[in-house]
C-alpha cells in the first residue's frame, strides 16, 4: 500500500509538471498581446518593447517557462533598478494590474472558495446519497417516482437561472435573508452563515440531483448481485444488507464522482460566485478575464489543475481502500 | 487418412505485465506450451481439460486468432503459421469457429439473416441461387425455420442461438470447425440435439472438428480419437474405446473417475482418486512434469524431468514417466 | 405427513412481469425427511432455484407471490413473520449458490464475512467469532485456517471459495442445508472434491439436505430421493433407484436418455427430447410436456393435450405426473 500511494504520489508531481508546461504554452499561443496589455493608458512601442523585456517576453517558451518554474522555488525580479518588481518565492508570477503577486490574490480568495464547496459538497453528498438509496428501496413506487423526477429536474436546471430565481424569492421579494455581502467566518460567523446558506443550498441542490441518479442506479444494480443474495441467506438484518453490503460495494463510482466535484468546485464556481457576489477564485478568474491579466488566469488554472489531479490521487487511494482488488495489483 | 489439421509444437505465451506508468514484461502465461496434434479428414479430435488448461487458446491460434510464439501449424498441407494478414484472408473459408456462449457471440442489432450471410459478404462468395436461397437452406439444415430470418438473436433461445452460430459456420463449407464448449451453456435436453446436429452435419460435408470440452462424457460421445491436456500441454491422446477402458495418464484417470456417472447403483461402486489441490499457476508451472504436484503416483524423476508425449501402440500416447499399465495399481 | 423435517405443500410461486405473469412454480410438494438428502433436477427455468428461494423466504415480495405451505420442522415458514423468517436464515436453514465467486462479497475478508454470519445469531465476542471462523474453515479443508481467514474472496480459487461457502452456511449448525447447484461452476476434479466434502460433512453433523442440480450423475452420488422438475411442477418424485431404474415419466426418461454417459458409448446418435421447454407465461394446455413428448399417442382422447394429469402414485413413494400411470405400478 506505501508503495502504491508512492508511486501514484510521484506520478502525480510529473503529471503536474507536464500539466503546468502545457497551461503556459497555451497561454504564449494566445493571439494577445500581454506586453501591450500591461503597459497602461499612455503606450509607446518603447513601452511596449521595455514591458516585453521586463516580463521575458522576448525570450523563448521554453525559457519563460524555466523562468515562471524557478520563481516558485527561489522568487523573481520583473525588471531591473528604479521600476523593479521583486516577487517574493514562492512566486507564481505578478499580477501588473492589481500591482501584487498572483499568489497572494489567490490566497486572499481561496478561502471563500473553500468554504463554498466544502459546504456544499457535504450537503449534497449526503443528501444525494441518502435520497438515491431511499428510491431504490422503493423502485417503481410513487417515492421513487417522486425522486427521479425532481432529481431529473434539477439534474437539467443551468445554474445561474436557478441562482437568480432563488435570489429574487428569498433575498428581494420574501426578504427571508439580507443581501448577500461576504465576511469571513472568523470576523462575523452571523454574516457569514446568512450569505453562504442560499449558494450551498443551490450548489448542493444542483448536485445532489446527479448524486441521487448516480446511486439509484448503483444501488439498483448492487442489490440483484449474488452476494447481496448471500448476506440476506446469512440472516442479515435488510439495514446491514443495505447500508453495508450494497452501499460499499456500488461506492466507486459515487467516490470518483465527488472526487473530481469536488476538486471542480474548489476551482471556483465561476457563476454562483459572481450571482452572489463572493470574492473566490471564480469571480478572480472573471476579473481578470475582463479586465485581462493573463498571469492571473495563469495562476488560477494551475491552481485548478493541481486540486483535480490531487483529486485524482485521493480517489485513487480511496479506490484501493474500498476495493481489495486494486490493491492486489 | 490425410491430415486436414497438423499441429507441431505449438506455444502460445502470453506477457504478464507489471502496471504502473512504464509497464513491463514480469513473465509469461504459457498458455500452450509444446502442443502437437493432428485431425484427419472427417474426423473428431475432442480436447479436454480443466479451466484454463488452455483449450481455447490452443483452438484459437489454429485458426490464427492469435498471435502463436512458436512452433508450425499447417491446414491442409499448408503452413500458415507465418502467413500475413492478407494471406489468411482466403484461408480463412478452410476453418471455422462456434463458441460456447451463444449469448455473447452473435451481434444483437443483426438479424438473423444477416448474422448467417456474414460470411457470404466477408469473402465475397456467390453461391449459386444467391444469398438469400443459401441463407434459407442453411436454416433449414441446422433445424431453424428459414421463416424466422428477419428476427434478432434476443427473439431465439439458447440451443437456437447455437443453431445461428452453427450455421454461420458452415456457410462457406469448411473443412475444419473449432467447436470451443458448443454445447457446456445447454440444458441436457437441447445439448443432445445439437451434439446430434453436428454429427449430421459431419457426415454431410466430410467436416472435421477439433472439439473442446471440459466434459469427458461429451467428449467421448463425439470424438473418435480424445486429447486431454493439463497445463497447456497435452498429457494423452488416444481412441474413445482405450482413453476409457485403459487410460495410461494417471490424471486422465482421475479426470475420467471423477465424473459421476448417472447410474446410482454403479456410481456406489465405482472407485475415485480424488485429486488433491487446484491446477497450479500457467506463470508458474511446476518442474519436471507439471502434474505431479497433484498426482498420486509421482516419484522423484517426475520432479525434474519432463515426460514427453510418445507412442504406446496403436496410436496411443502419453506423457508420463509411469504410465499406468496396469489398473489394479492405482487404486491404491 | 409426520416424520418428514421440511414439508412443502401445493407451492405456487408467480411473478408479475409486464409480458404477463411467469408461473415460476406451480403446486410443488414434497417432504424430507431428517437428515437424508434430496435433490431436485431438472432443466434451466424449471424452477428448482425459486422454489429454493421460496423455501429460505428470499423471495422479494415486491416481485413475488408466494402462495401455499412451507413447513419447516412443524412450522409453517410461509405463516411467519418476515423477521422470524430472517433469524431462521443462516441458523436454521442456511443456503449455498451456483457461482461461489460472485457470491461471496469481494471487498471483504472472508473471515469478516464468517464472523459476521456468526455474530447475527449468536451473542458472541468478535475474538470468539474469529476463532469459529478459523474452526469452520478448517473443518471444510481450507489448508492454513489461521492465514487463510485474512484473505479476500479474489485470492482463493474457486473450490475455495465454495468450501468457504459451505464453511459460512454451516457456521451456526443448521439442521437444513440448501445448495442450489453448488459444484456446477468448477471443474470435475474440484467438484468431486466438493461432493466428497459435503456428503462428509453431512455424515459428521446430520443436517437435512436439499441438492438442486442438473446434472443427473451428482444426482446419482449424492442425493437418496428425487423431485424431477418441469415448467414449474414436479413431475416425478421417487427414490433415486425409482427414478433411475424404474422411470415413469416420459420427461424423465428422455433426460436420462439425452446424457452422453461416460461408462458406454451407446451409438452415433443420442435420443433428445424433441423442441424446447415451455414459456412460462404461456403454458402449454393439459400436460405441460406434451407438445415435446413422444409417448403421447398412447394414451387415449388426446387427453395429455386437455386434461392436465395429477402426481399419481405408481409405487408406494414414487408419483410420476403422466397419464400413462394407471396407479398399478406399471411404467410406461
Ligand atoms: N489474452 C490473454 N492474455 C493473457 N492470458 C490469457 C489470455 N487468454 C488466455 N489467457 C490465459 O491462458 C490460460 C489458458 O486459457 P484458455 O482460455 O485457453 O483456457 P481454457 O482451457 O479454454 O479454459 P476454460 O475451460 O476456462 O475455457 C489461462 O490461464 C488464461 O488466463
Ligand atoms: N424476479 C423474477 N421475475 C420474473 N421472473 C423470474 C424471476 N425470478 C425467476 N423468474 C423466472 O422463473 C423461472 C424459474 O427460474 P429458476 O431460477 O427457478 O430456474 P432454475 O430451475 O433454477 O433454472 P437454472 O437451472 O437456469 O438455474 C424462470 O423462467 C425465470 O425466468
Ligand atoms: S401425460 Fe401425456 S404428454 Fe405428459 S408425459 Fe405423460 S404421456 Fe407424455
Ligand atoms: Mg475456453
Ligand atoms: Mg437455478
Amino acid at each position: 500500500m506505501g508503495a502504491y500511494v508512492l508511486r501514484r504520489v510521484l506520478i502525480m508531481l510529473l503529471l503536474l509538471l507536464l500539466l503546468s508546461f502545457a497551461v503556459f504554452v497555451l497561454f504564449s499561443l494566445l493571439p494577445a498581446d500581454v506586453a501591450r496589455l500591461t503597459c497602461g493608458k499612455i503606450c509607446t512601442d518603447q513601452t511596449i518593447e521595455l514591458n516585453r523585456i521586463r516580463l521575458g517576453l522576448d525570450k523563448s517558451v521554453f525559457e519563460q517557462y524555466w523562468l515562471f518554474l524557478s520563481a516558485i522555488f527561489v522568487g523573481r525580479t520583473y525588471g531591473v533598478g528604479e521600476g523593479a518588481v521583486v516577487c517574493e518565492a514562492p512566486c507564481l508570477g505578478w499580477s501588473f494590474t492589481k500591482s501584487e503577486p498572483v499568489l497572494e490574490l489567490i490566497l486572499d480568495r481561496l478561502p471563500t472558495t473553500i468554504f463554498l464547496a466544502l459546504g456544499a459538497f457535504v450537503l449534497f453528498l449526503i443528501g444525494g446519497v441518502l435520497l438515491g438509496i431511499y428510491s431504490a428501496l422503493r423502485r417503481g413506487g410513487w417515492q421513487d417516482k417522486a425522486i427521479t423526477g425532481v432529481a431529473l429536474v434539477g439534474y437539467s436546471l443551468p445554474s445561474f437561472f436557478f441562482g437568480l430565481v432563488v435570489i429574487y424569492f428569498v433575498i428581494i421579494r420574501w426578504q427571508i435573508l439580507p443581501f448577500p455581502r461576504y465576511e469571513h467566518p472568523w470576523d462575523d460567523p452571523v454574516q457569514f452563515v446568512q450569505t453562504m446558506i442560499l449558494p450551498w443550498l443551490v450548489l448542493a441542490i444542483l448536485y445532489a440531483a446527479f448524486y441521487t441518479r448516480l446511486t439509484r442506479s448503483q444501488m439498483l444494480e448492487t442489490l440483484g448481485d449474488d452476494y447481496i443474495r448471500t448476506a440476506r441467506a446469512k440472516g442479515l438484518p435488510e439495514r446491514t444488507v443495505i447500508g453495508k453490503h450494497a452501499l460499499r460495494a456500488g461506492l466507486t463510482p459515487i467516490v470518483t464522482a465527488a472526487g473530481l466535484d469536488l476538486a471542480g468546485l474548489l476551482g471556483g464556481a465561476i457563476i454562483l460566485e459572481a450571482i452572489f457576489s463572493l470574492p473566490g477564485l471564480g469571480s478572480l478568474a472573471i476579473s481578470s478575464v475582463t479586465n485581462p491579466d493573463q498571469s492571473i488566469l495563469v495562476g488560477v488554472t494551475l491552481i485548478t489543475a493541481t486540486f483535480v489531479i490531487i483529486a485524482n490521487l485521493v480517489v485513487d487511494i480511496l479506490y484501493a481502500y474500498i476495493d481489495p482488488r486494486v490493491r492486489a495489483s | 487418412m490425410t491430415d486436414i489439421v497438423r499441429v507441431t509444437d505449438l506455444r502460445v505465451h502470453f506477457p504478464v505485465k507489471s502496471r504502473g506508468v512504464f509497464p513491463r514484461t514480469i513473465g509469461q502465461v504459457k498458455a500452450v506450451d509444446g502442443v502437437s496434434l493432428h485431425i484427419g479428414a472427417g474426423e473428431t479430435l475432442g480436447l479436454v481439460g480443466e479451466s484454463g488448461c488452455g483449450k481455447s487458446t490452443t483452438g484459437r491460434a489454429i485458426l490464427r486468432l492469435l498471435p502463436i510464439t512458436s512452433g508450425r501449424v499447417e491446414i491442409e498441407g499448408t503452413d500458415i503459421t507465418d502467413l500475413s494478414r492478407r494471406q489468411m484472408r482466403p484461408r480463412r473459408r478452410e476453418a471455422q469457429m462456434i463458441f460456447q456462449d451463444p449469448y455473447n457471440a452473435l451481434n444483437p442489432r443483426q438479424t438473423v439473416g444477416s448474422i448467417i450471410a456474414a460470411p457470404f459478404r466477408i469473402q465475397k462468395v456467390d453461391p449459386p441461387g444467391g444469398v438469400r436461397a443459401a441463407v434459407r437452406d442453411l436454416m433449414d439444415r441446422v433445424g431453424l425455420n428459414p421463416e424466422h430470418v428477419n428476427r434478432y438473436p434476443n427473439e431465439f433461445s439458447g440451443g437456437q442461438r447455437q443453431r445461428i452460430g452453427i450455421a454461420r459456420a458452415i456457410a462457406l463449407q469448411p473443412r475444419l470447425i473449432v467447436c470451443d464448449e458448443p454445447v457446456s451453456a445447454l440444458d441436457v435436453s437441447i445439448q443432445a440435439q445439437i451434439l446430434n446436429l453436428l454429427s449430421t452435419l459431419q457426415e454431410e460435408f466430410q467436416l472435421s472438428y477439433l472439439f473442446i470440452a471440459h466434459d469427458l462424457a461429451v467428449v467421448r460421445h463425439i470424438a473418435q480419437r480424445v486429447a486431454v491436456m493439463y497445463l497447456g500441454s497435452i498429457v494423452e491422446v488416444a481412441s474413445r474405446e482405450d482413453i476409457y477402458s485403459h487410460p495410461l495418464h494417471p490424471y486422465t484417470y482421475a479426470l475420467m473417475s471423477a465424473i459421476p456417472v448417472p447410474d446410482p447403483h454403479l456410481q456406489a461402486e465405482r472407485q475415485r482418486i480424488v485429486l488433491r489441490g487446484d491446477p497450479p499457476s500457467p506463470v508458474d508451472p511446476p518442474t519436471g512434469c507439471t502434474f505431479h504436484t497433484r498426482c498420486h503416483i509421482a516419484q522423484e524423476r517426475c520432479r525434474t524431468e519432463i515426460p514427453v508425449l510418445r507412442d504406446m501402440g496403436g496410436g496411443h500416447e502419453v506423457a508420463c514417466h509411469f504410465p499406468l499399465t496396469d489398473l489394479s495399481a492405482t487404486a491404491t | 405427513m409426520t416424520g418428514a423435517f421440511l414439508e412443502v405443500r401445493d407451492l405456487h410461486v408467480d411473478f408479475p412481469t409486464d409480458d404477463g405473469t411467469v408461473h415460476a412454480v406451480a403446486g410443488a410438494s414434497f417432504s424430507v425427511s431428517p437428515g437424508s438428502t434430496m435433490a431436485i433436477v431438472g432443466e434451466s427455468g424449471s424452477g428448482k432455484s425459486v422454489t429454493a428461494q421460496a423455501i429460505m423466504g428470499l423471495l422479494n415480495p415486491r416481485a413475488a407471490q408466494v402462495s401455499g405451505h412451507v413447513f419447516l420442522n412443524g412450522t409453517d415458514l410461509l405463516e411467519c413473520e418476515p423477521d422470524d423468517v430472517r433469524r431462521m436464515r443462516g441458523s436454521v436453514m442456511s443456503m449455498i449458490f451456483q457461482d461461489p465467486l460472485s457470491s461471496l462479497h469481494p471487498f471483504y475478508r472472508i473471515g469478516d464475512q464468517l464472523v459476521e454470519a456468526v455474530r447475527v445469531h449468536q451473542n458472541v465476542s468478535k475474538s470468539q467469532a474469529r476463532d469459529m471462523a478459523i474452526d469452520g474453515l478448517r473443518r471444510v479443508g481450507i489448508p492454513a485456517p489461521e492465514r487463510r481467514v485474512d484473505d479476500y474472496p479474489h485470492q482463493l480459487s474457486g473450490g475455495m471459495r465454495q468450501r468457504v461457502m459451505i464453511a459460512m452456511a454451516l457456521i451456526n449448525g443448521p439442521d437444513l442445508l440448501i445448495a442450489d447447484e453448488p459444484t456446477t461452476a468448477l471443474d470435475v476434479t474440484v467438484q468431486a472434491q466438493i461432493i466428497d466434502l459435503m456428503m462428509e460433512l453431512q455424515e459428521q453433523t446430520g443436517t437435512t439436505m436439499v441438492v438442486i442440480t442438473h446434472d443427473l450423475g451428482v444426482v446419482a452420488e449424492m442425493a437418496k430421493d428425487v423431485c424431477v422438475m418441469y415448467g414449474g411442477r414436479i413431475v416425478e418424485h421417487g427414490s433415486t433407484d425409482d427414478i433411475y431404474y424404474r422411470t415413469s415419466m416420459p420427461y424423465t426418461q428422455g433426460l436420462l436418455s439425452s446424457v452422453p454417459r461416460l461408462d458406454e458409448v451407446r451409438s452415433e446418435r443420442l435420443d433428445p427430447i424433441p423442441g424446447n421447454p415451455p414459456s412460462l407465461i404461456r403454458l402449454p394446455s393439459g400436460c405441460v410436456f406434451h407438445p415435446r413428448c413422444r409417448e403421447r399417442s398412447r394414451v387415449e382422447d388426446d387427453l395429455c393435450r386437455t386434461l392436465e394429469p395429477e402426481l399419481l402414485e405408481v409405487s408406494p413413494g414414487h408419483t410420476a405426473r403422466c397419464h400413462l400411470v394407471d396407479g398399478t405400478g406399471g411404467a410406461p
